[in-house]
């Protein structure tokens, strides 16, 4: 419950930045995808935290993560789990502990696909394939911005709700998915290296 | 006496005719896949044709719906499956509609404890629980979070979890709007299970058609909709169609081209019937034999029928015509004699064929030359009247006798056309062997192609490995699936497979159902357990009520049979691994290759048989049916080749050696040059073009017996009617076979083709080099 109060709080008060941000800059998602863009290449570690309604403490794991421009994307988790997901062009794999591997066509799965683009697009600065699935509003400066992701597809709003990219410059820092049933995960992502 | 014996023959006929005609009427005539399945198949061979026959495969069809637009294919498939779902015909129709995708989640998650192969006693102590609890917290942090976290306050042991493993790596079919669809979004596609199995063709054959039926009246259907459909089942039941219908344009169109011939030489309707006799005789006799002999009379055989009438029909034109003047030469009788011996050996090296299509083949045409040529010599002359009324032959026989003497001279020509075909062949011989089975498939390309595309939409991967057993019921069945389970995870993890499916991941056996049950502690032990094994971790007993009660629950609910799966798509999927049959229980367990395409075969029986597990057995499919195929052609080239051999011992012994090198050089080239005529046409030869070749030497030996045999004849004129005869039998031969080569149905039309071209060239050739010209003969 303190969980819940803790984020609708988090995301007011975020809101209410964003909205003083937005109103100062000039700054334009046009700007931002441009900037994105321009990286080739990066690696990064992550530390994701889940907060869920019924846990009395946040769930966490850790990885590295790995970008090379246009389309691949790599999210290994070290902990607790070993484990991985590889998203290359319009393939999606998961590998497990254990070796076993599993395939997912994204052409087949629109869902999929609309959850994966909101941080490949992203990272990618590929400004229609993030609109294909999402309302975008962009607050901030260039130095510190951020992104909100709105989905488009009912199937998708029953599950995310919104989906916050925050990050200065073309660097992305925190990725926080809020989920429709009130329960939200936050991801924050430290550059190892960049391109 | 002679009137006496005569009265004997025509009894003893008319008593076969009536003996063939009752076994004809209790035979069943099939068209299915059995005529290219091995007769005495190796316990390999046997699950394949298991597989075609009583496997789910056989009782599988893809449905695809075609045109319109998106919302109305939607709309159609939906209706479809409402209208079929409760027909009897049918025991599965799915689109992959929300509600079927809901039956089979409720059965996995409602029976979780008995079908996970995770439970086990320790698994429920206290510190057994910490770990598998812990266990969904990991992954509930990881990738797949969204979906653990629905089933942790019911599931905190994560078994459904453990059952959903076994399915990982499946492709599943696309989906729009909740129902599948093909992968370019432009067809619903449906799968359907049929009730009857691929035995029962004309059950198999009703249901389709009831599916068309059904498709074509629902309500307020799009014009331009439309509904296609594949699968095992269309395929066998459209070339039964297609061979049916052929068999009965063959045998019309064949009868009427005789009958044609016939009356053109002889303008005697008389004669004409009476010529029939013979080939009525043989095909009755033929059908009856096979009858007999197999138990029932493959479609194709009858298609090769129309053949035996071209065949049959040369005695009587060499009786008639040769015999015009009413005498009874007994060299006569010696060359038909030989010329049906020749004949019988070669398709008595039919009859050692395993291949079932060309044993009954041989058998049919053995029986039926036989009988044609014994009424021939001793029921037709009785019938006949004293002098027969044949139209003047002389004209056309002078003319013959020109064409022929002018063949004769152009006997360089012969020479011309071997080096030519020797040529072609020596260019070409790469790729003159087809190996694919499917070269003799009935099915059009078209079908082929809508056949992948449909196995693509649905998300079938091609069973090429399978690991099978039998078992006396049920539940040994299961138990052994359990077993060799066991076995095949242990491959899976040392990757030699890349995954495999059980039918106990579906239906566990009674046995193992009542341990996972027994591993079940009760209410008030089970929530101490729970407490202990929840001391720090994030999660409160309270929270999971939930669990303790569906534990109580899975603790006393009844054991799952096969009808718990009713209605789920997963009873499809265990139908397809479970195989109910007369007295036994067939278990097939598909294989998936670990990376590439190839299972090292022999590591996977190594392993099996080191668990006593030897009679389960492993196969490739494609290399089963590839060998199978390699197998005929080996065997046919070898039988045709001992068949061959046996007509020339045959001409030798019976007319010397010199003469048999005068009949066997014009038989060699025109088997040569008709391999390099169908090679050239850019036809790659099959087992049937062979037994085709065979067939051309051992009828064409007739013309080459007839010609060299001449100089035993007295007079030009009795030279004159003997070529005449000769020609006119062998046209019959030419237009029955060639009639068979226009065939649709690739075997007939194999078989067809090549003794067409090669009984002509025969001919031909035998005119050239067998038939002793006029001047040449020392008079």
């Amino acid at each position: 419950m303190r969980v819940t109060i803790m984020s609708k709080t988090l995301g007011g008060l975020l809101l209410l930045l964003a909205a003083s941000c937005s109103l100062a800059a000039d700054w334009s998602l046009a700007d931002l995808m441009q900037q994105l863009g321009q990286k080739k290449a990066g690696t990064a570690t992550f530390v994701e935290k889940k907060y869920i309604a019924m846990l009395k403490q946040p769930l966490e794991s850790s990885g590295e993560l790995a970008f090379t421009a246009p389309d691949r994307l790599e999210k290994r988790t070290l902990k607790p789990k070993p484990e991985a997901v590889v998203l290359e062009g319009n393939k999606l794999t998961l590998e497990r502990s254990d070796g076993r591997k599993m395939s997912v066509n994204l052409a087949d799965r629109p869902e999929v696909s609309a959850f994966v683009e909101s941080v490949r697009a992203t990272l990618s600065g590929d400004r229609s394939a993030l609109e294909r699935y999402y309302s975008a509003t962009l607050s901030g400066g260039s130095e510190q911005w951020q992104l909100n992701l709105t989905p488009l597809q009912p199937r998708m709003q029953k599950v995310i709700s919104q989906i916050r990219i925050a990050g200065g410059h073309a660097q992305v820092r925190t990725i926080e998915f809020l989920q429709a049933d009130g329960d939200r995960s936050e991801m924050t992502i430290t550059s190892t290296s960049a391109k | 006496m002679k009137i006496r014996l005569h009265k004997l023959a025509l009894g003893l006929w008319l008593a076969l005719m009536l003996g063939s005609v009752l076994v004809i009427s209790q035979t069943r005539f099939v068209a299915d896949l059995s005529a290219f399945m091995p007769k005495l198949p190796s316990a390999r061979q046997q699950m394949l044709i298991d597989q075609l026959r009583d496997g789910a495969i056989a009782r599988i069809v893809l449905v695809g719906i075609e045109g319109a637009d998106e919302a109305e294919r939607g709309r159609l498939s939906r209706l479809l499956v409402s209208k079929l779902a409760h027909n009897p015909r049918f025991t599965s129709v799915q689109n992959g509609d929300a509600q079927t995708q809901q039956r089979d989640q409720r059965y996995f998650f409602d029976n979780r404890y008995l079908l996970s192969p995770a439970v086990t006693p320790q698994r429920f102590t206290a510190p057994g629980l910490h770990e598998a609890i812990q266990g969904t917290l990991d992954a509930m942090s990881g990738d797949a979070g969204l979906i653990v976290k629905k089933i942790l306050p019911r599931d905190p042991t994560g078994e459904t979890l453990h059952i959903l493993d076994q399915f990982i790596g499946e492709s599943q079919p696309a989906s729009s709007d909740d129902i599948w669809v093909s992968r370019d979004g432009k067809r619903a596609v449906l799968l359907l299970q049929l009730s009857e199995s691929g035995l029962n063709t004309d059950a198999q054959a009703a249901a389709l058609e009831e599916v068309k039926q059904t498709f074509a009246s629902l309500p307020g259907r799009h014009a331009d909709s439309r509904l296609v459909m594949s699968g095992t089942s269309v395929i066998s039941v459209a070339s039964r169609n297609i061979i049916q219908s052929e068999v009965e344009r063959l045998a019309i169109m064949g009868s009427l081209l005789v009958v044609a011939l016939l009356l053109l030489v002889y303008r005697s309707l008389p004669l004409l019937l009476l010529g029939l006799i013979p080939v009525v005789s043989g095909a009755l006799v033929g059908i009856a034999s096979v009858s007999l002999g197999f138990g029932h009379v493959h479609g194709l055989t009858l298609g090769f029928g129309t053949t035996l009438i071209g065949e049959a029909v040369d005695y009587s034109i060499y009786l008639f015509i040769q015999r015009a003047g009413g005498k009874n030469p007994s060299h006569f009788w010696r060359t038909m004699r030989l010329g049906v011996l020749t004949s019988a050996t070669g398709f008595a090296a039919l009859m050692c064929s395993s291949f079932p299509g060309l044993s009954q083949l041989g058998l049919y045409s053995i029986s039926g030359l036989l009988t044609a040529a014994l009424v021939t010599r001793y029921i037709l002359p009785g019938l006949m009247p004293q002098q027969l009324n044949l139209r003047d032959l002389q004209r056309p026989g002078l003319l013959l006798q020109k064409i022929l003497d002018g063949l004769t001279r152009l006997r360089w020509l012969m020479a011309v056309a071997l080096l030519a075909a020797v040529a072609v062949l020596v260019l070409h011989q790469q790729d003159i062997w087809s190996r694919q089975l499917n070269a003799l498939s009935s099915t059009s390309a078209a079908q082929n192609k809508l056949d992948a595309e449909l196995r693509g939409d649905l998300g079938g991967n091609d069973m090429r490995y399978v690991a099978s057993f039998s078992a006396p019921d049920q539940q040994t069945a299961l138990q052994l699936a359990e077993r060799t389970r066991a076995v095949l995870q242990q491959l899976s993890r040392q990757n030699i497979i890349g995954g495999f499916h059980s039918p106990d991941e579906l239906l566990p056996s009674i046995a193992t159902q009542r341990a996972r049950q027994a591993s079940l502690p009760a209410p008030a032990e089970a929530e101490r357990r729970l407490r202990l094994a929840l001391q720090g971790m994030p999660l409160e007993a309270d929270q999971l009520s939930g669990f303790l009660a569906d534990l109580e629950r899975a603790r006393t609910q009844p054991l799952l049979q096969r009808q718990s799966l009713q209605g789920s798509a997963a009873s499809v999927l265990l139908d397809s691994m479970l195989i109910r049959r007369a007295d036994s229980y067939l278990v097939l367990l598909p294989l998936k290759p670990a990376s590439g395409e190839t299972i090292a075969l022999d590591k996977v029986r190594a392993a099996l048989a080191a668990q006593q597990l030897g009679q389960v057995t492993v196969i490739d499919l494609l290399e089963e049916t590839t060998a199978i195929f390699d197998s005929y052609t080996h065997e046919a080239l070898l039988f045709s080749s001992l068949g061959s051999l046996a007509i020339l011992l045959l001409l030798c012994v019976s007319c010397g050696w010199r003469q048999a090198v005068r009949v066997t050089i014009p038989l060699g080239c025109a088997v040569l040059c008709t391999v390099a005529i169908l090679d050239a046409c850019g036809i790659q030869l099959t087992i049937l073009h062979l037994v085709g070749l065979l067939l051309v030497v051992a009828i064409g030996s007739n013309y080459a017996l007839f010609f060299a045999n001449k100089q035993q004849l007295g007079s030009d004129a009795e030279q004159r009617q003997v070529e005449i005869s000769l020609v006119v039998a062998n046209l019959a031969t030419v237009t029955s076979f060639g009639l068979l080569g226009s065939s649709s149905v690739p075997v007939l039309s194999f078989i067809g083709s090549t003794v067409a071209i090669g009984a002509l060239l025969a001919l031909v050739f035998a005119a050239m080099m067998a038939r002793i010209g006029p001047r040449a003969l020392p008079r």
